[in-house]
């Protein structure tokens, strides 16, 4: 990659070194001095009345400071629905729902002081799954529903969250009129998102009440803006730091424990560390959306694909958080990366009395995409056809639009498919493999950045940007570089801070090194424009023909002589003219949105989404015809990145979203035991080991992104999605065996192998 | 006397409650956190250490446990100002994401190679198949071990 100095190279993290010699800072690595410990009690029932709360015995243990409970929390929060808040207040609506909170000299001392807190409860029915909180006369989750406010305000049946339609074209009419329709009800899990680090806070209040929390966290925005809701107070109140963080997955991007440190904090008017034990991980905090998908596909005899129906049920749990917008981007993604012209996309989210579903790596794509992959087969079958030729034929191409309109303005999937089938090895007796796409947007929302020139000409970088380790900001770091003409380590990346750094909406949606990437790329380029003035009145040119040249210099272009450093120009900006130089830019996704001229949508709980990103999947697999066991021995994953700024990371972002997209596949699914969750534990829940792993081949191909930083676009999530329905194709091939609920365990295939 | 045990070749006091693990004396006396707490009872290994040279769980180990023996966590590993080769092929093959689980992953690292100075890539995936790494897929950590012995 000669085009480019910086961009294009697989740079090291830039805190690599910190996390391997065991230095970086996560949250429970912190102290302050006086801190105190937090600990929380959690409900014991999926549905109760809670009558009454003794917290006198706990009180009276010395070392404690503290208790807390519902009464101390009155404001409703929810960014779709205003259903939750930071502890049970009157209710409890699953088991392990936080219901008090306190603060003693010790973590040990906490805990012991958790469980002397007495709480009354009056047991209600429970509704623990979708089907039987759709049920006529089921208990209400929420009694108060109506009374809260939505952003979304369609009417809605009793215990549901949301719900959505989109449709287009006459889909009716057009499944008359296919030679070939298959239809079937897939059902997918709720997978947790085991980040290694469980969720954690450290929050210190100064003598005037402002609220400082250093924590594991997607946002330090959000952070910011939900305690301050939560708790009442002015956002210029609340300041957010960002910690090292240990994984997220999306399990982070809501607030965790922030506001009950924070509350704890300004109440004792000591720091309070709150960091959970994985077994309160595991009870209070998120998976990913059970889903039951029922689907119907058509096509004509040549292959052409022209209809697809589904209806689609997601299982929220307690509280509708993100639920909405999941829903939304599920049912706009449920038609695949394929030119079909008639759709209808129908939609539900039911509150339950288990644990919230939220945001996890594709955010409801994985669901519809299992369902969605595993027809195209079921299709090629029917027609006789190679699969990942008839997924060729019906591939969206660049220029094509999106459902609701919008315009694909950069698409490797052809490219993808193309170069999966040079990789595939030719069949052989006893193994099987199967194809799957995915198409993801990568954008979402606003951000913006700041680059400052120091004195000396180095750079300080502010996006406001938490990297959870994807490497994010090393990215964004490379971007600035090679904008500015640096060498990588004269960039410094500022450590998120709602005190210093410009708003970024999240790290989430794919999003990070596309939108923070173009705020990046304006700041630079107005910080490089901002030299160039000052350049031309030293050298007495036009700005217009001056040039940036390696290592923080600025010359004549075309004239080899003159030459001056960022570090002259930095000293005249910082000690004679103009001031110091900073660039920045602010950026919002603004493109895409529903035609209201060619699609009919209701209860719509999305809006303008970003880049559309494709990529396509091949697994191998065997299958132990005794113990229903199967092994994934190779898989082949293209994706399309636009451009890989870092192609080493671009490669860890595939081989991790596999990793976690197989333990979807075979393995991960937090099960419930009647309330109660039933394998809660690192032991019973299974996240892939390094024995499971098959061998990963990425492919990683470019078509450059016109709106994107060098043409780059997001990689975070789309990896994870097709590993599900890649696998059961690849099933399907080798057994003719169609396993269409999630995981594929030895059960289910054993099962499946016995019926056929 | 005190009984005593050997934190980074530093002799160190047993902490007086007996029920201490061997994590709470690194992390909350020692402040020598690059030891995590991940899971606490013995499955994530994001707390392995070094115990006289063998990779032990310092969650379920009792700090009472240690004594006479000598503990070594990754904090002795760059202690001369240059990092253990394994760390650094960790960070040049992109294995370190959100790296909480490497600091164990380099120890897992280091006591294979100590007593296997060139071992095969299965012998490097049974090595470190009791520390669950979430954002990798292991292959690049694979990589990285394979090079520090190999490269």
């Amino acid at each position: 990659m000669a085009e480019f100095a910086v961009v294009g190279s697989s740079a090291p993290r830039l805190d690599g070194l910190e996390k391997a010699t065991g230095r970086a800072v996560y949250v429970d690595d912190m102290t302050r001095p006086g801190l105190l410990h937090g600990a929380v009690l959690r409900s014991a029932y999926a549905h109760a009345r809670i009558v009454a709360i003794d917290t006198a015995a706990a009180l009276a243990l010395p070392g404690v400071h503290c208790v807390l409970t519902g009464e101390d929390f009155p404001h409703r929060y929810g960014a779709f629905v205003q259903d939750e808040v930071a502890l049970a207040r009157d209710r409890v609506r699953y088991v392990g729902e936080p219901v008090a909170v306190l603060a003693a000299e010790t973590p040990a001392l906490a805990r012991q002081a958790a469980a002397l807190i007495a709480v009354d409860y009056e047991e209600l029915p429970a509704v623990m799954t979708p089907e039987e909180a759709l049920a006529p006369d089921a208990p209400l989750v929420h009694a108060d529903f109506a009374g809260y406010a939505r952003r979304v305000a369609v009417p809605l049946p009793p215990n549901v969250c949301a719900a959505t339609t989109i449709s287009e074209g006459d889909v009716d009419a057009a499944f008359a009129g296919c030679d070939v329709v298959v239809e079937g009800t897939y059902r997918t899990q709720a997978q947790v998102h085991c980040y290694l680090e469980p969720c954690g806070a450290l929050a210190e209040a100064d003598a005037a009440g402002k609220v400082t929390i250093w924590s594991s966290c997607q946002s330090v925005f959000r952070v910011q803006a939900t305690v301050a809701e939560i708790l009442g107070l002015p956002m210029a109140r609340i300041r957010a730091v960002a910690a090292k963080v240990g994984g997220a997955f999306g399990g982070k991007s809501d607030v965790t424990v922030q506001p009950l440190a924070a509350a704890l904090a300004l109440r004792t008017r000591r720091p309070v560390r709150l960091v959970l034990t994985r077994d309160d991980d595991f009870m209070m905090m998120r998976t990913r959306h059970p889903a039951t998908v029922w689907m119907k596909t058509g096509a004509m005899a040549d292959g052409r694909l022209v209809a697809r129906a589904a209806r689609l049920t997601l299982d929220g749990g307690a509280y509708a958080e993100d639920s909405s917008a999941v829903l939304g981007f599920a049912l706009l993604i449920a038609r695949g990366p394929y030119r079909i012209e008639h759709v209808r996309m129908e939609g539900r989210v039911a509150y339950t009395n288990r644990l919230r579903a939220a945001g996890f790596r594709g955010y409801g794509n994985p669901q519809v995409t299992f369902a969605g992959e595993c027809q195209i087969d079921e299709i090629a079958a029917r027609l006789g056809r190679d699969p990942l030729d008839l997924r060729l034929q019906n591939a969206v191409r660049a220029g094509d639009d999106w459902v609701g309109g919008q315009r694909i303005e950069a698409c490797g999937l052809v490219d993808c498919l193309e170069r999966l089938r040079a990789a595939l090895p030719p069949a052989a007796p006893g193994r099987g493999i199967g194809v799957a796409c995915v198409a993801h947007i990568s954008g979402i929302l606003s951000t913006s950045a700041i680059v400052r020139v120091l004195e000396d000409g180095t750079v300080t970088l502010s996006t406001g940007a938490v990297d959870l380790g994807e490497g994010a900001d090393t990215v964004l770091a490379q971007i600035c570089a090679e904008t500015l003409g640096l060498p990588l380590d004269r960039i410094n990346y500022a450590v998120p801070d709602t005190d210093g750094s410009p708003y970024n909406w999240s790290t989430g949606g794919s999003r990070v090194t596309y939108m923070v990437g173009r705020a990046v790329t304006a700041a630079a380029g107005q910080a490089r424009d901002r030299l160039f003035g000052h350049a031309a009145e030293m050298l007495e040119c036009a700005a217009g023909d001056l040039e940036l040249r390696p290592g923080g210099r600025v010359g004549i272009a075309g004239v080899p002589g003159p030459e001056i450093t960022f570090r002259d120009i930095s000293a005249r900006a910082h000690w004679a003219v103009g001031g110091p130089i900073i660039g920045s830019a602010s950026v919002m996704f603004e493109g895409g949105g529903f035609d209201p001229k060619r699609s009919a949508v209701t209860g719509n709980g999305i809006g303008k989404l970003g880049a559309f990103v494709f990529g396509a999947q091949a697994a191998e697999v065997e299958v132990d015809a005794v113990t229903g066991r199967i092994a994934v021995s190779r898989l082949w994953a293209a994706h399309d990145v636009g451009r890989a700024i870092n192609p080493t990371a671009v490669a860890g972002q595939i081989a991790g979203g596999v990793a976690q997209g197989l333990g979807y596949a075979l393995y991960e699914d937090l099960r419930f035991d009647g309330p109660n969750p039933a394998n809660p534990t690192l032991m019973d829940y299974k996240v892939p080991g390094a024995t499971e792993m098959p061998e990963i081949i990425p492919i990683i191909v470019e078509h450059p992104e016109p709106s994107g930083p060098f043409g780059a676009k997001g990689i975070g999530e789309p990896p994870l999605v097709p590993v599900a329905p890649a696998i059961a194709n690849a099933v399907a091939a080798l057994h003719g065996v169609r396993l269409r609920t999630l995981p594929l365990t030895p059960e289910r295939v054993l099962a499946a192998l016995d019926e056929a | 006397m005190t009984a005593r045990l050997t934190v980074n070749g530093r002799p160190c006091d047993l902490p007086e409650q007996g029920t201490a693990t061997l994590l709470d004396l690194l992390r909350d006396q020692l402040m020598l956190t690059g030891a995590k707490r991940g899971c606490n009872y013995g499955v994530c290994g994001t707390c392995s250490v070094l115990i006289d040279g063998m990779l032990g769980r310092a969650c379920l180990t009792l700090a009472a446990d240690c004594a006479g023996r000598s503990v070594t966590t990754v904090e002795a590993l760059d202690a001369d100002g240059s990092p253990d080769p394994i760390q650094r092929c960790l960070v040049e093959a992109g294995a370190v994401q959100c790296g909480f689980c490497t600091p164990a992953m380099v120890l897992a690292a280091r006591a294979l190679l100590d007593a296997n100075p060139r071992p095969s890539r299965a012998e490097i995936v049974a090595a470190i198949s009791g520390n669950i790494c979430r954002c990798s897929g292991y292959g690049a950590i694979v990589e990285a071990i394979a090079a520090a012995a190999h490269g």
